[in-house]
């Protein structure tokens, strides 16, 4: 049965393809793009399969890597979250590299083949994160991507390898910290296996090495999330990386260590250990909160869309860490919810400022116009439903994980945050709104001119415009089918795990 | 007071070796010099793993005639070692990408001063 190998033939696409582009890629330059598709487009299809299988089923699937049962041997847990984030990032990766065919004409001619190459090599890290039940491989995983994608940074413009080599010392030391509190914890536990160490950890939990790990785990992850003081590399690395890059990077890489975040907090410890020495959720959400309003108001200051946008996931990423700082099933589902709605939202806003860079040569939000919604009437229709979303507007998909993440600070009795929720979508108004009022509000009089009128309509091509639009409606579906979604994810929640 | 640091001198050694890679990281304004404290960070974790998995008088885990594998204490613990192979050779990978990225950065500005590296861009 074809069905419980899935956890592991993931990964094993990614690798596969990893080797094949650059063999074949030597031969046959041109079709590296298609092959990149084909591997997305395989462990998409699996993702998507084995998150159906798992649904109906509802069981899940543990598969030990050699034979070798869990403690001895490393393990794939493959449980409802962990397939529903492979799901989430394969579709994303998948229609971001449907658009990177003809962005990357331009941003990196002749660097296609490595290109792709570690792009297949980062998914493979990202999967894995995801995937793994064991903590050192995560870190081997996480190593992979980070490695990956500070090579995807460093493809980009003349500012971007040191915008890279800054985010590389940053997101080792990160790496380092985290592999330093999986040791403090193997001294005093004996296992890697997170299932198996969850269970030892009630016996050893006053143990001062237990605390001094979960502090160095949560700031190590929290380096690789952008949690707020820690997200010092996250705006240069974003804004210089090539658009399809950061359009690569942002919505999957700081997504995939928040869930590292939502792993080690509610699933390791568990929410009757994790505060039990320590506040640590209490800390994590003050963080997050503050993350939340800092990223918006840096949001707004910015006059360049992509660092617009990057300051903006400094602050997204802050709901979903004050989602798994609630640990209670609203705000898991709020985080879960935002990690998905993130993701597209994200993705989205980031390929149209791809689109506009390489229609206008640049997306300085000073230099727009109204002629813009003429020009480019579909890309600016996606770009405001990604805004809206992000504002937090019904029907739309962010309206929901927003609405789940304030449940959870009421049901908490926490109304700082509940605050922070409420001011920052305002903050979120004011830094889209201003970009859709120089392009869809305008004086009559330049309306009505001949100037504006003859600009002719110069939308991007079919390959570009085909994930736009499908993350586009993406968004409106999740928002509306969102009650169906939110059951599922609700299983998720580690009860009596 | 002095068996609290003769007791954990591994440790310390290891807290040293962090503070180095940490003050080489955040103080030195060359990128270079800025790489080489990430290794000796990276070598203080690595020591860490490598420290706690020693015991007195242990020996490699090969099983021998002499020496009962029930007796736990007769063996050193050999995951740990084998764990920092592969932290070993990840942080070669690191350093290889880092090095990378200082050639291109070199070549671009001419520079590796991270001050003179600020102004140049801006």
């Amino acid at each position: 049965m074809i069905g419980s190998e899935i956890p592991a033939l993931i990964p094993v696409t990614y690798i596969l393809f990893a080797v094949l582009i650059p063999l074949i890629g030597l031969w046959k330059r041109e079709i590296v793009w298609q092959l990149s598709l084909l591997g997305t487009g395989i462990a998409t299809f699996l993702s998507a399969w084995g998150f159906l299988h798992l649904i109906q089923t509802g069981e899940t699937i543990r598969y030990y890597f050699g034979g070798w049962t869990p403690p001895v041997g490393i393990e794939f847990v493959y449980d409802g979250l962990a397939a529903f984030i492979v799901l989430v990032i394969n579709t994303i990766a998948f229609l971001v590299l449907i658009y990177s065919k003809e962005i990357s004409k331009v941003e990196f001619p002749g660097k296609k083949m490595p290109y792709y190459t570690i792009t297949m090599l980062m998914m493979l890290g990202f999967n894995g994160m995801v995937l793994t039940g064991d903590l050192f491989n995560l870190y081997v995983f996480l190593e992979i991507s980070s490695l990956s994608s500070y090579a995807l940074i460093a493809i980009g413009e003349k500012r971007a390898p040191y915008a890279s080599f800054r985010y590389l010392i940053i997101g080792t030391v990160g790496g380092s910290l985290y592999l330093l509190g999986v040791g403090f914890l193997y001294t005093v536990t004996g296992t890697l296996n997170i299932i198996d160490m969850h269970a030892m950890l009630p016996q050893v939990i006053g143990h001062s090495s237990v605390i001094a790990a979960l502090v160095l785990m949560v700031v190590g992850v929290g380096v690789k999330a952008a949690l707020f003081p820690l997200h010092g590399w996250l705006p240069d690395s974003y804004t210089f990386a090539s658009s399809s890059s950061s359009a690569l990077i942002a919505p999957i890489g700081t997504k995939v260590a928040a869930y590292i975040l939502l792993r080690i907090v509610l699933f390791l410890f568990g929410i009757e250990l994790i505060d039990a020495h320590l506040p640590v959720t209490t800390i994590i959400g003050i963080f997050a909160g503050i993350g939340i309003l800092y990223g918006s108001i840096m949001a707004i200051a910015q006059s360049e869309l992509k660092k617009m946008l990057a300051y903006s996931s400094v602050s997204q990423i802050g709901y979903i860490i004050m989602g798994i700082s609630l640990a209670n099933p609203f705000g898991f589902i709020g985080a879960v919810l935002h990690i998905l709605n993130h993701a597209l939202m994200k993705a989205l806003l980031f390929l149209v400022s791809g689109s506009l860079r390489l229609k206008e040569g640049h997306s300085l939000i000073t230099k727009f116009d109204n002629s813009y919604r003429r020009k480019y009437p579909w890309t600016m229709a996606a770009f405001t439903t990604a805004a809206i979303s992000m504002v937090g507007l019904p029907p739309l998909a962010g309206f929901f994980s927003k609405w789940y993440l304030a449940l959870g600070t009421i049901e908490n009795s926490n109304w700082m945050l509940l605050a922070v929720i409420l001011i920052s979508s305002l903050l979120n108004a004011v830094y889209f709104f201003r970009i859709l009022e120089k392009v869809y509000l305008n004086d009559p009089e330049s309306e009505s001119s001949d100037e504006t009128n003859a600009v002719e309509r110069d939308e991007v091509g079919f390959s570009m415009m085909f994930p736009m639009a499908v993350m586009a409606i993406g968004l409106l579906v999740v928002g509306i089918f969102n009650a169906y979604i939110v059951n599922v994810i609700f299983t998720m929640f580690p009860v009596g795990f | 007071m002095l068996d609290f640091f003769m007791g954990h001198y591994a440790y310390w050694f290891t807290m040293i070796l962090l503070s180095v890679g940490l003050y080489g990281m955040l103080l030195k304004k060359n990128l270079v010099k800025k790489t080489i404290g990430l290794t000796i960070f990276q070598g203080g974790v690595i020591l860490f793993f490598v420290s706690v998995a020693m015991k007195e008088g242990a020996t490699v885990p090969v099983k021998a005639d002499g020496l009962p594998v029930s007796e736990v204490a007769n063996y050193m613990n050999a995951l740990p070692h084998t764990l920092m192979l592969t932290a070993i050779v990840v942080g070669v990978a690191t350093l290889g990408v880092a090095y990378a990225l200082l050639i291109m950065i070199y070549n671009r500005y001419g520079t590796l001063n991270e001050e003179e590296l600020i102004d140049k861009i801006q």
